[in-house]
């Protein structure tokens, strides 16, 4: 049976420390684009940590939920793609195929949760930051849109390893740089199709939800958060 | 008689052909250099990246999305109008068809730019078209990025077709009024049309045939577009309601815009002979019956989403009601219903400057509904921390200018080198006992034929 790799995301763990977000930047060559421009909304950050403050000062609670690709099952984004640069594999992986993408930006208008980026501009690293780039990933260009992509060279490179000592893939053993970066492991990654891998005991979780499960995209990614205030929150 | 009124009439309407003031040089160059300056832009954008414009995460379609949006819009004005009134017959169209179905080729020539300078990486575009790749991959024919790509060349190939079948025999009438390399020129496009009444009974029934057959591609086409935004899960995007309300809008600037054109031309080619305050006051009517129909369209699409109450909607829809658009919305309302309506509904009013003035508020304010479109849905989503603006940068708006400039050039040139009005149909309408086909009667036939 293929991988069908998902991930779920504990809200109630997020601490919002964003090592996650610094992670997928470092793992995944994300350009940072300057002050100047991501004031202009030129920033990509792949994973995102959401803040929602609820209630007045001084009576606030702040509620973090990182954001990133949920490699829906229906992907709006892929359906829209004219030339297949957004597609589905075989893993139930959103892909984007950098090469391909001509850039009508039209899927990052259909997504839902706005996690795909666009190249405004070729990526500059100036020296000697050139040096720390991921040599597994490619650098994108200018005029192309981008995602998170569930850190999939790791899972290439995963499979490899595996298949070269001829065994099964341990649950756990894989990781995105996010899950692997998280100091509280509010991020768990694995494999749907294997009932028994923690991701799936979690996306049956009586806490799990799912993001704009509303749209119908099939999002895989599940969130965990207490649903209500209930009287031990009041203690 | 009828002779020597054929003859005045023909002598008016090629004068703009043999005779070039130096107005015409003046006016080409000067929009020669607003369309050249429109080119160096793109050039600048292309060299640099989309960055240069005002685009950002995530409103990732803005200006170029709306002038494309608009200009196809504005491409309803001729063919759809145009097949209609010959369709019914209409006697008053004659001196209007061709004025209209110019409007749409050169538009929707245009329109279908802004795909191209909108895209991330412009000279990737042909990856949208059907070729034999090496890599055996087609375009995504569920993306309707791909539908309106077939949909846009399938308009402008028909309606090419459409302008062009009735130019032939005022090619071949240009040509026998002149010598040299024009002749040969004229000749050609001509394609050796004699006047005969066999050549008349085909040309008849292919404008008969494009008449009724582009009456479901014009229809479908601003359908294909509104299907762009519509097929997207985007809040106030994905409606039912846009592909009528799309045509709707189309057709309704379309005609402001053909007025516009119509009143500059009376003008600047001295045709009050010709185009008379009842084709203004017709044209205006019709221009009121579309302007009551949009307001008609905007009420229902708005009162379902209010009553609705979806979350993400209700972000989009108080932003146009009372936020940070609603001036645009507004102007947008008075200068669609509350200022043309008034005017094209009253006869007094209904003269030539003012539904030239309506036309161009309707031009304003359609312009202003499809930027509201675009914009302000995109940057109000499900997930209000992702929220954002838009606000064009000078490269596009030189840019969108340039595609106005580059509308009046062609304008200018296609006035310059073809009979902008179709002499041999107002020659048939001079004759009102006759109907179409001039071989009813001999002596009318032999007008047609070639002089020696």
């Amino acid at each position: 049976m293929p991988y069908r790799w998902g991930m779920a995301v504990d809200a109630d763990r997020c601490t919002g420390c964003e090592a996650c977000v610094t992670a997928c930047h470092a793992e995944n060559n994300i350009p940072t684009v300057g002050p100047e421009q991501a004031a202009r909304g030129r920033a990509m950050h792949w994973m995102r940590v959401e803040r929602y403050v609820e209630g007045d000062f001084p009576d606030v609670r702040v509620k973090f939920r990182p954001v990133l690709c949920q490699q829906c099952d229906a992907a709006p984004c892929e359906a829209v793609c004219p030339t297949y640069a957004s597609h589905h594999t075989e893993e139930g992986l959103n892909a984007q195929v950098y090469n391909r993408c001509i850039g009508t930006r039209y899927c990052g208008n259909a997504c839902a949760y706005n996690v795909r980026f666009f190249n405004f501009f070729n990526p500059v690293w100036e020296k000697p930051l050139n040096l720390q780039l991921n040599p597994d990933v490619s650098v994108r260009g200018v005029g192309i849109m981008e995602k998170c992509t569930f850190c999939v060279q790791r899972i290439k490179a995963a499979k490899t390893v595996v298949k070269a000592e001829g065994r099964a893939l341990r649950d756990g053993e894989l990781q995105p740089a996010c899950a692997q970066a998280c100091p509280t492991s509010a991020i768990v990654f694995g494999d749907l199709n294997d009932p028994e891998s923690r991701v799936s005991r979690l996306a049956r979780s009586p806490r799990g939800s799912k993001l704009l499960e509303e749209t119908g995209a099939e999002p895989k990614i599940t969130y965990l958060a207490k649903l209500a205030w209930d009287e031990s929150d009041a203690r | 008689m009828n002779r020597t009124l054929d003859r005045s009439l023909a002598d008016d309407l090629v004068r703009p052909l043999f005779h070039t003031s130096v107005w015409f040089y003046g006016l080409a160059l000067a929009l020669g250099t607003v369309v050249a300056s429109g080119l160096a832009a793109w050039g600048y954008q292309i060299w640099n990246g989309i960055g240069v414009t005002g685009k950002r995460w995530p409103v990732f379609w803005g200006f170029y999305i709306t002038n494309f949006v608009f200009w196809i819009g504005i491409s309803h004005a001729g063919t759809l109008i145009s097949a209609i009134l010959r369709l019914v017959n209409a006697r008053w169209r004659r001196p209007v068809t061709r004025c209209a179905e110019v409007i749409t080729v050169f538009a929707l020539m245009i329109g279908a730019m802004f795909p191209l300078i909108h895209l991330g990486r412009p000279w990737l575009f042909f990856w949208m078209a059907p070729y034999p790749s090496s890599r055996d991959l087609w375009p995504n024919f569920r993306s309707p990025l791909v539908w309106d790509f077939f949909a846009i060349n399938t308009y402008l190939l028909g309606s090419l077709l459409f302008l062009v079948l009735p130019m032939i025999p005022d090619f071949a009438l240009v040509r026998d009024r002149s010598t040299g390399l024009r002749r040969r020129i004229y000749g050609a496009l001509a394609l050796g049309w004699q006047g005969t009444t066999k050549q008349w009974h085909r040309l008849e029934a292919a404008m008969q045939i494009m008449a009724i057959a582009i009456l479901p591609v014009a229809v479908s086409v601003h359908t294909i577009v509104s299907f762009d935004f519509s097929m997207a899960p985007v809040p106030m995007w994905h409606s039912t309601i846009f592909g009528p309300y799309f045509v709707a809008g189309a057709i309704f600037s379309g005609i402001a815009a053909l007025i516009v054109a119509m009143a500059v031309l009376r003008r600047a080619l001295k045709l009050e002979a010709y185009l008379h305050p009842m084709h203004f006051e017709n044209l205006g009517k019709l221009l009121l019956l579309m302007s009551l129909l949009w307001v008609y369209f905007v009420f229902a699409e708005r009162l379902t989403v209010w009553y609705g109450n979806e979350h993400s909607e209700m972000s989009v829809f108080w932003t146009h009601q009372t936020g940070n658009y609603a001036p645009l919305f507004w102007t947008m309302v008075a200068c669609n219903f509350l200022i043309p309506f008034p005017i094209l509904a009253l006869r007094k009013l209904r003269t030539i400057p003012g539904v030239v003035f309506a036309s161009v508020t309707v031009l304003i304010g359609m312009w202003l509904e499809r930027y509201l479109i675009v914009v302000p849905s995109l940057g109000h989503k499900a997930l209000p921390y992702s929220w954002g603006t838009y606000g064009p940068e000078p490269i596009e708006i030189v840019i969108m200018a340039s595609t106005f400039g580059a509308m009046a050039l062609l304008y200018t040139l296609f006035a310059r080198f073809v009979p902008i009005i179709s002499i041999w149909e107002m020659k048939v309408g001079q004759h009102p006992h006759r109907h179409a086909l001039p071989e009813e009667d001999e002596e009318a036939a032999g007008l047609w034929r070639v002089r020696p």
